[in-house]
């Protein structure tokens, strides 16, 4: 099976740890993952914004990227939701008939992180260490637009040494939406106000999640309230083991160190 | 002696306003939570729900496909039960016929049974214009009439008002109408409830002309339906001499029996009851037994319009329900009124540029009144895809701007990211010069985010919308891409240049 690493822009040009991090865990379940280097962003910020023809030539990179490949695995469920649910409605607008049966070809094949674990590879306990205390935030586009279920908190629960506490209002939107976020961002920033209410509630070290975005925004407000929580994509936290647990997402010693000296100049 | 909602600004302005009403943010956080648990305890008590809602869908669909043989049946039967009929292409003749059939009989009042669509044609300033006045006689847009105020909620247009609040508008301005409140009010809701029911009495029991909408409109029997839960609709659609009842085309289904699957799934996804208190049907005139006069005014005012757009039509399924109102995180914040429109929340958000088309601002600026967070498609009883629809309709947005002069800020953004992003090497670039802004960034930045990474800072321009609010972190010194390439993929030496190993290949 010929298996391609979908990273997403954000993570690649922001969050490149979770993508690193997705490489270890898939390598450590026998799966040999490329990463196909023409890949570039799924087109979803153009067609939720309602800037269609702009994503034409962006679904086009995307499946002349991914041909070939019989899983695409991404470590967002928005990104897969786009792809799935999305592209199609692109392919239709540009008129190219070619596109349109490229898009069905790769929309199918296209996994969530979580998806491709549980289901095609059959696997709930990845072989994780991760001795904190987590909650989990279900991404909107995760739960309703794709259904991921709870194969997110099958895996976690897997993980050794982890203590998962639920989170209140779980369901509830965290409030980033993309450009909603900019757009409406009194009204974003309220929603997530309400959703690190219920993060501190938890007495939560982590708050995990399967989708960057939502946690860039989250995080930031938690970050910015200084509530001692911070936040990890899922697949860090499924591929630590006792040996890297100290590592990722966490700052590496000498980070933390010069961390440290930072704050003490501000 | 009520509100208007012409002139309102764009959404993210009129929500900023809202947001800071801390008394508005409680009472709908309140609200809004008991009625959507509730909703979930009886929705999950139908083991077959999601049929219903097929079918559902179905019935709404099907009358939908085929909408112009449906109303002239719907008409015929109506016409043979000896309603008249009236078509009215849009409120302004909507609202001129209602006040012909109040004016041919000398009248100098109307009551009036709870409707969305006399709301949307602007009927009760419009009677108010031609000398007339219309008592609403929903507790709830009692309410609002009194406090001359604008509705926030389908269900509850008072949803936005505590029971304290609610007494002091008794208090202050039922004896300006009829029958005063009594001093000695208090703010228990069977107190409340009493004082309005004295004083809708003696309306009831005067007015010789009632207005109503219709929830369903039958085709083959001709029969009209209002679902409602206070009893007071009974008394407008039994009592008075005339009724004229102001239909939205949408409402038509073709047969009795279509009534089945939406008398269950309303009631639940309403009001969160098993079963509709007050259901009243009429098909015309029964001689000796309620109204001698009836009369039915078919709506268009933009649901032809909505008819033609091949993604959006499926929001005239909508059965008002209000369930998607009541999910809505957005909707839970802001409230109604700064949606601009009596059709406020999800489907408020749809429907008023699909009615209206997006040429203003303000209706403009309702496609993006949402996070797409899916949860409105997910309780509809009729199954709307709103998020699906609100995508479409900021296509639409933007696309009525394509032949501007002057692009937006924002369509030339767009562009530059559909260049970057259609070629992986321009994009390999640009996350170069994004590593190297965020070390300049971390150099300058005071903050570390928990976990150790370092923060971007405040930002200026539209970014500042960010980082108002929100910790951002600075960009890494090395993209994904950038470490692939590098490592082959972590397969060789991962030493980053600060000197730390991560463990990429193991
Ligand atoms: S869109 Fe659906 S959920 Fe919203 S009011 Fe209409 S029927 Fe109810």
């Amino acid at each position: 099976m010929r298996v391609a690493l979908q990273v997403t822009c954000v993570n690649d040009a922001m969050f490149p740890d979770t993508g690193k991090a997705v490489v270890r865990l898939l390598r450590r379940l026998g799966v040999d993952v490329e990463f196909p280097a023409a890949q570039t962003c799924c087109a979803q910020p153009m067609v939720n914004t309602g800037y269609f023809d702009e994503a034409v030539p962006v679904v086009r990179n995307f499946v002349d990227a991914f041909a070939g490949y019989d899983a695409v695995v991404t470590p967002s469920g928005s990104c897969a939701g786009s792809v799935r649910h999305q592209h199609a409605l692109v392919a239709e607008r540009s008129g190219d008939a070619a596109l349109k049966t490229a898009v069905a070809e790769t929309a199918p094949k296209t996994y969530e992180l979580t998806e491709f674990i549980v289901d095609v590879l059959g696997v709930t306990d990845v072989g994780a260490y991760f001795p904190h205390r987590v909650t989990y935030h279900p991404t909107c586009h995760s739960l309703r637009m794709l259904g991921v279920g709870d194969r997110p908190q099958r895996l976690l629960e897997a993980v050794r040494g982890i203590q998962l506490v639920d989170l209140p209002q779980a369901e509830e939107c965290c409030g980033f939406g993309g450009t909603f976020a900019l757009k409406n961002a009194d009204t974003s920033v309220a929603m997530g106000a309400d959703k690190a209410r219920h993060v501190r509630d938890t007495g939560a070290e982590v708050l995990v999640a399967g989708d960057n975005s939502c946690l860039m925004h989250i995080g930031g407000m938690l970050s910015r309230q200084r509530a001692g929580v911070r936040v990890m994509h899922l697949a860090e936290i499924l591929a630590s083991t006792e040996g890297t647990e100290a590592e990722p997402g966490g700052p590496a010693v000498g980070e933390r160190a010069e961390s440290a000296k930072k704050g003490g100049r501000g | 002696m009520s509100g208007t909602f012409v002139g309102m600004p764009a959404f993210p302005t009129a929500a900023r306003a809202a947001l800071g009403d801390t008394q508005l943010r409680s009472n709908l956080a309140h609200a809004t939570h008991t009625i959507r648990d509730k909703r979930a305890a009886v929705v999950a008590e139908v083991e077959e729900w999601e049929e219903l809602r097929l079918a559902g869908a179905g019935v709404k669909e099907a009358a939908l496909r085929d909408l112009a043989t449906h109303l002239e049946t719907l008409e015929a039967s109506l016409t043979r039960a000896g309603a008249t009929v009236h078509w009215a292409r849009d409120a302004a003749e909507a609202c001129a016929i209602v006040a012909q059939v109040a004016h041919s009989h000398g009248v100098d009042e109307v009551v009036k049974v709870k409707s969305m669509a006399t709301g949307e044609i602007g009927l009760n300033e419009a009677l108010e214009a031609e000398g007339i006045a219309a008592w609403e006689t929903d507790l709830a847009e009692l309410i609002v009439q009194l406090g001359e105020d604008l509705p926030s909620h389908i269900l509850v247009p008072a949803i936005h008002r505590n029971r304290a609040e609610v007494r002091e508008i008794f208090l202050r301005r039922m004896g300006d109408v009829g029958r005063p409140a009594p001093a000695d009010l208090t703010d228990e809701p069977a107190v409340l409830a009493g004082a309005a029911r004295e004083h809708l009495r003696e309306k009831f029991l005067r007015a010789k002309v009632a207005v109503s909408g219709a929830n369903f409109a039958v085709a083959d029997t001709g029969t009209l339906v209002v679902v409602e839960s206070e009893g007071n609709g009974r008394m407008c659609l039994t009592l008075p001499e005339v009724l004229v009842s102001v239909v939205g085309i949408e409402k038509v289904v073709a047969t009795w029996g279509d009534l089945d699957p939406m008398l269950r799934l309303l009631p639940r996804s309403s009001t969160g009851e098993r079963m509709n208190p007050y259901t009243s049907t009429w098909s015309g005139v029964t001689p000796g037994d309620g109204p001698q006069e009836v009369h039915v005014v078919l709506l268009d005012n933009g649901r032809t319009r909505a008819l033609a757009d091949d993604v959006g039509r499926q929001a005239l399924r909508c059965i008002r329900c209000s369930a998607c109102l009541n999910v809505c995180p957005v909707y839970e914040r802001v409230g109604g009124h700064a949606y601009g429109s009596v059709y406020p929340g999800p489907i408020g958000a749809i429907l008023n540029p699909l009615l209206n088309g997006v040429s203003d601002e303000q209706t403009a600026s309702l496609p993006y009144a949402s996070s797409l967070c899916g949860a409105c498609f997910e309780v509809c009883p009729v199954r709307i895809d709103i998020p699906s629809v609100l995508v479409d309709q900021r296509a639409q947005v933007v696309d009525s701007h394509r032949g501007d002069r002057i692009p937006k800020a924002e369509a030339v953004a767009m562009k530059a990211a559909a260049w970057t992003f259609s070629d992986a090497r321009r994009l390999g670039l640009a996350e170069r010069a994004s590593g190297l802004a965020g070390r300049v960034m971390g150099r300058f930045s005071r903050t570390t985010l928990p976990g150790g990474r370092t923060a971007a800072g405040r930002l200026p321009g539209p970014a500042a919308g960010w980082t108002g609010a929100r910790d951002l972190p600075a960009p890494p010194k090395e993209s994904f891409r950038e470490w692939w390439a590098r490592t082959d993929g972590g397969t060789h030496d991962d030493q980053d240049e600060s000197g730390t190993t991560k463990g990429g290949g193991s």
